[in-house]
Formats: structure tokens, sequence, C-alpha cells
């Protein structure tokens, strides 16, 4: 019993520390849990036969089975779609299955994406050959250029794409313009911000239609849980002639119009109910639990990674062995207006820079690192080091690795949340070892 | 917008969603794969009294279509539209004619001239909102898939 208590809600505008901590959960129900319960189970229990049908139609929402849906992953993801300000969100178990859904929803053979070529190599990877098996063309633009989004969108294109802030050399999408252009064109826009998260910048209140993350980096925060997820602001306009695949009777759900029937949610319901159920890569209620610890504190990790990422990038600035320091919140950086407008709270944690002495000397310095953790990943609450020229982006020939900003000597950085000083400190004993 | 946000009030959509009982859908269609029926069958699934208004229809949803509000023999706490904005002022004089508690335009159907003649008729308006995902906002299960209902609480409620 609720008691006295008034079970009318007030409209508050929440602030975002606490949308990160409340949003998506509410005490259990059942069992008064505080913590949201992960729940371990395949399947549900339906109450009677017209339940069970009601919930397959998508005439009523429903648990049905894990692979779709969740009630630990609907925190995640009703969590995320609230902070990016989203109509809602689908979690999936890796950034990179996000990624391949949010394209495969809207994407049909013969159709063509538009792409900052400035983007995290295995993205690169899949859209460069995973759309080709599909027979959907691509086209990468320099994402600075205005000019070539524009150039570049054809009859049977069906999005744009681009990263909020690019990996691993620190492009900053101006998202208010190319998200205007992509709308001139009836299109799209889809934006992977992971680099920035919600705290930093939300691409949708620019304009962007759809977000994308790689839940693994700073979400998830501490290197535990791979994971992704899919947030659709849920303004779009499928009906415009472009996108048959989502307006039109799916012959993948008995006729129904996933536009017309659910209008905001439309894409939503398609991206579930189609396309997670037809791929997979579900993700676990685990992962979601460990993603939801992640976000309770997102705010406070961001405000020190960026602190120490400024600090961090204004030592290599100055050290002699270092050059083509990329972060972006550098006052000397190039992005500087457009970090004003979309990151003024901080340009994220992940930026690279040169060190001398090429291949070699890059090669020298993460051997010689004790602090910083040489690893393939970042978003980490602790400081990670790559070489992307003989990994992440080892698969990309030297025109795309240059496209992508990545040179020989090219070393990556996350930076983390330790004593700053130690950061430093380590990095100025390993650049002593660079021959 | 700021217009149309006077009619999107949630303290109101709250009250109307607990205290109605009786709704009439006007333009719901038997068509089950119209956004209309999704809409029908689920606020009956939910105990609401659903009446068809429908002229083209003699049932829809195992109850009998009216051909138009004023054939409705019942009292009516809602009427929900689902019909072209164009279609509303008609509709709205209904509403009041038959002494309705609010009239709830869905989606995009959207007339000034409509909301001014239901609430200068004592009649409470919503519009540019579904029924349906407010319902599943604030009382149903929006929330299991994933769908942002913009809820911050942490009041225990009763079991689901």
């Amino acid at each position: 019993m609720t008691g006295e208590r008034n079970l009318l809600e007030a409209a508050r505008a929440f602030g975002f520390e606490t949308r990160q901590l409340h949003a998506g959960q509410r005490p259990d129900p059942n069992t008064g849990a505080r913590a949201v319960p992960i729940f371990q189970t395949t399947s549900y229990v339906f109450e009677d036969p017209e339940s069970a049908g009601a919930y397959f139609n998508l005439q009523e929402y429903g648990n049905t089975y894990s692979r779709i849906m969740n009630p630990t992953v609907a925190v995640f993801e009703e969590r995320m779609a609230n902070l990016e300000g989203g109509a809602g969100a689908v979690a999936f178990a890796s950034g990179i299955a996000a990624q391949a859904a949010a394209l495969f929803t809207l994407l049909e053979p013969g159709d063509h994406v538009v792409s900052s070529s400035a983007l995290y190599g295995g993205t690169i990877n899949q859209l460069k050959h995973l759309l080709r098996k599909m027979s959907v063309e691509l086209t990468w633009v320099d994402p600075d250029d205005p000019d070539a989004w524009r150039k570049a969108a054809r009859a049977n294109t069906k999005a744009f794409f681009a990263e909020t802030i690019g990996n691993p050399a620190g492009n900053v999408l101006d998202i208010e313009t190319v998200a205007s252009l992509a709308h001139d064109h009836e299109l799209p826009l889809i934006v992977d911000n992971t680099f920035a998260t919600p705290y930093l910048c939300r691409p949708i209140e620019w304009g962007a239609d759809i977000v994308i993350h790689s839940a693994t980096k700073f979400i998830g925060g501490h290197g535990t849980s791979i994971g992704g997820v899919v947030v659709d602001a849920g303004t779009f306009d499928w009906s415009n002639g472009r996108f048959p695949v989502i307006a039109n009777p799916s012959p993948a759900y008995h006729g129904l119009q996933f536009h017309e029937t659910f209008g905001t949610y439309g894409y939503l319901m398609k991206l579930r109910a189609e396309t997670l159920r037809d791929l997979g890569g579900t993700l676990a209620p685990l992962n979601a639990f460990l993603f939801l610890q992640g976000l309770e504190t997102l705010s406070l990790r961001m405000e020190r990674h960026v602190d120490n990422a400024r600090a961090v990038a204004a030592f290599l600035e100055s050290h002699e062995l270092a050059s083509h320091v990329t972060y972006p919140g550098l006052p000397g950086s190039g992005y500087r207006l457009l970090v004003e407008k979309y990151l003024p709270r901080g340009a994220g944690a992940v930026f690279s820079f040169d060190c001398a002495g090429g291949r070699d000397g890059g090669q020298d310095l993460i051997r010689s690192v004790t602090l910083w953790s040489h690893l393939a990943n970042v978003g980490d609450a602790k400081s990670l080091i790559i070489h992307p020229a003989s990994t992440t982006h080892r698969q990309l020939n030297d025109a795309e690795l240059e496209a992508a900003g990545v040179g020989s000597g090219t070393i990556r950085l996350s930076v983390g949340t330790e004593s700053v000083d130690d950061l430093i400190w380590d990095l100025e004993q390993a650049l002593a070892h660079v021959r | 917008m700021t217009e149309l946000e006077r009619y999107q009030d949630p303290l109101t959509i709250q009250r109307l969603l607990r205290s109605a009982s009786t709704i009439a859908v006007v333009g719901l269609s038997g068509n089950e794969l119209r956004a209309s029926n999704f809409v029908g069958y689920y606020l009956k699934r939910h105990g609401y009294r659903v009446i068809p208004v429908n002229p083209r229809e003699t049932e829809i949803l195992g109850e009998l279509s009216h051909r138009s509000l004023l054939e409705v023999p019942v009292p009516v706490d809602i009427v929900n539209v689902f019909r072209a904005p164009d279609a509303l002022p008609a509709i709205a004089r209904e509403a009041v004619t038959i002494h309705a508690g609010a009239l709830w335009c869905q989606f995009s159907v959207i007339n000034e001239e409509a909301a001014r003649i239901a609430e200068d008729g004592g009649v409470t308006v919503i519009m540019d909102r579904c029924l349906k995902v407010e319902h599943a906002r604030y009382v149903g299960r929006m929330h299991w898939l994933g769908f942002n209902t913009g809820r911050i609480t942490s009041v225990r409620e009763g079991l689901q």
C-alpha cells in the first residue's frame, strides 16, 4: 500500500546527476530492493494465452525472452535514453553490435552511407567490409569539411555517420552543421558519442537523430564489461519516402507498419522486435548491472578524467620528444571553437600524440611505462596506452591510416583518474628511454 | 509549442488516467494493424470500458460500434480521437453535448478551435499525446522495453 502518499508525480526537470542515479529505475515493486536487481533469467512466465499473444504482437509491453528484452537491461536502456535526451534505447552485447543493428534497421541492399573517415579502426572495418557484404555502398568524407558531406549525399543515401570526438585523432564534429546537412537531404545523422558521454555532450540536443555508444568505455568506466547501446531521438520522419523499410508493412513482422503504428517509438520497436531478434547480440543482465553502477558516478569520473587529460596533454605538448598532441581541449587546438560550443565541460580524455623516433620510438615508450596499462581499450578509470598502427588500426592501409590521423609513431592515451602527478611522472620516465 | 503545452500537463494526464473508466475512441479502426486498434486493445486490456465510434464498422474489439458520440448510451470519461485535425471541431461540440470529461487528441491531431470549443464547454483537453503511451508511462510497463518515461521516483509502488 502506498498509504496517504500522493500518487501524482510532479513534472520536474531533474538534474543530470540525479538522473544518472535514478532514471529508468524505481524500487522493485515485489521486494523493495533499492539497487537494480539482476534478473538472470532467459524467459518469463505468461499470465495466460491472451497476454502471451499480446506481448508477441507488441500490443502490450511485456517480457517474452531475454534475447529481446530483460528488466535489468531495460533499466540501463532507459537511463541511457534519459541521459542522452532520447525517446528510448536498445542495448547490445557490444558497441560494434549496437552500431551494426542501428544501421541494419534502416538499410537495404543497394543503399548508401556517408561516413566520417576519422573513426575507431573497428568501425572502419565494419563500415567498409560488412556493409559491402550487404551490398551497401559507402563514401568516406573528411568530417571537418561540410562541403564533403553535402557532395557525398546521393538519391540512395540512408544515413550520415560520425563520432563526436574522433578516435584517435580528436576531430570534434560540428554536430549542428552536419545534422542540418543530413536533414536537408531528409537523412538521419547517426553519432557515436562514446568519447564524450552524455555528460560532456548530448548530440540529440544539436540535431543528431540516433546516438550510439560503446558502453564498454566511460559508461561502464571500470573496464569490466563489453556492451553497447543505441539511443533514438524519436523525432526523425521515417515516412518521408526514403525509408520504405521502416514505413511500409514489414514482411518480418506480419505486415506491421512500425512508423505508423508506434510513431515516435517506431524505429526503436523495429530495432528491438526485428533487428535484435534476428541478429542476437543481446546485452547480458550482469553487464547491464555493471554499466548501471558505472553510470551512477559518470559525472564525477568524467570531471576527473577531463582534468587529468588536460594536464597530461599540456605536459606532452611541452615535451621535446612529443609532437602533434591531438587533445582538442588544448588552448591551441584547431577545434577550440567547436569544443567551446559542444564540449564546454571538457573534450574527453582520449587523444594521441606522435612519439619521436617513429615506430621504434613509440614501442620504446610503451615498453618503458610502468603505471599506464598497455592494452586495447579506452575509458577505464585506469590510464591506458596503445600504439594504434600495430593494434587497433592494424587492418588499415596507409591512406586510411592517414585519413584516421594515425602515423607510424602515434601513441593513443586514455587518461584515467589516478593522481595526475603519477601519470605525468610515468610518461616522463618512459620518454627518457625513447631512442 | 507553448500553446500546445497547455494541453499536455502531466498532472492533468495522470488524474485522467487514474479517474477514467469509460473511453469512447473516435476513429477506432477494425484493422488489427492500425495504431488506433493497438490503443483500443491496450486500453481494454487495462480495464477501461472502450466504446468504438466509427460509422463504417458494426463491432470492433468485441464492442458495438456507434455512428457518433451522440449515440453512445453511457457517460463518457474520455473521448479519444484518431481523426484528421479538421474533423476535431465537430467532435469537440459532440463531446460538450454529451458532457464528456475530457477530449484526448492523439499525436498530430491538433486543432486550436476544437480545443477552445471543448474548454468553453467544460471539457478538459489533452492534445498531441498518445493515451496508450501516457498510460504506459505512468501506470503501465513502458519502461520494460527501454523507453524513456522521464519518471524519477523513489516511491515503492504495489505489486504489478
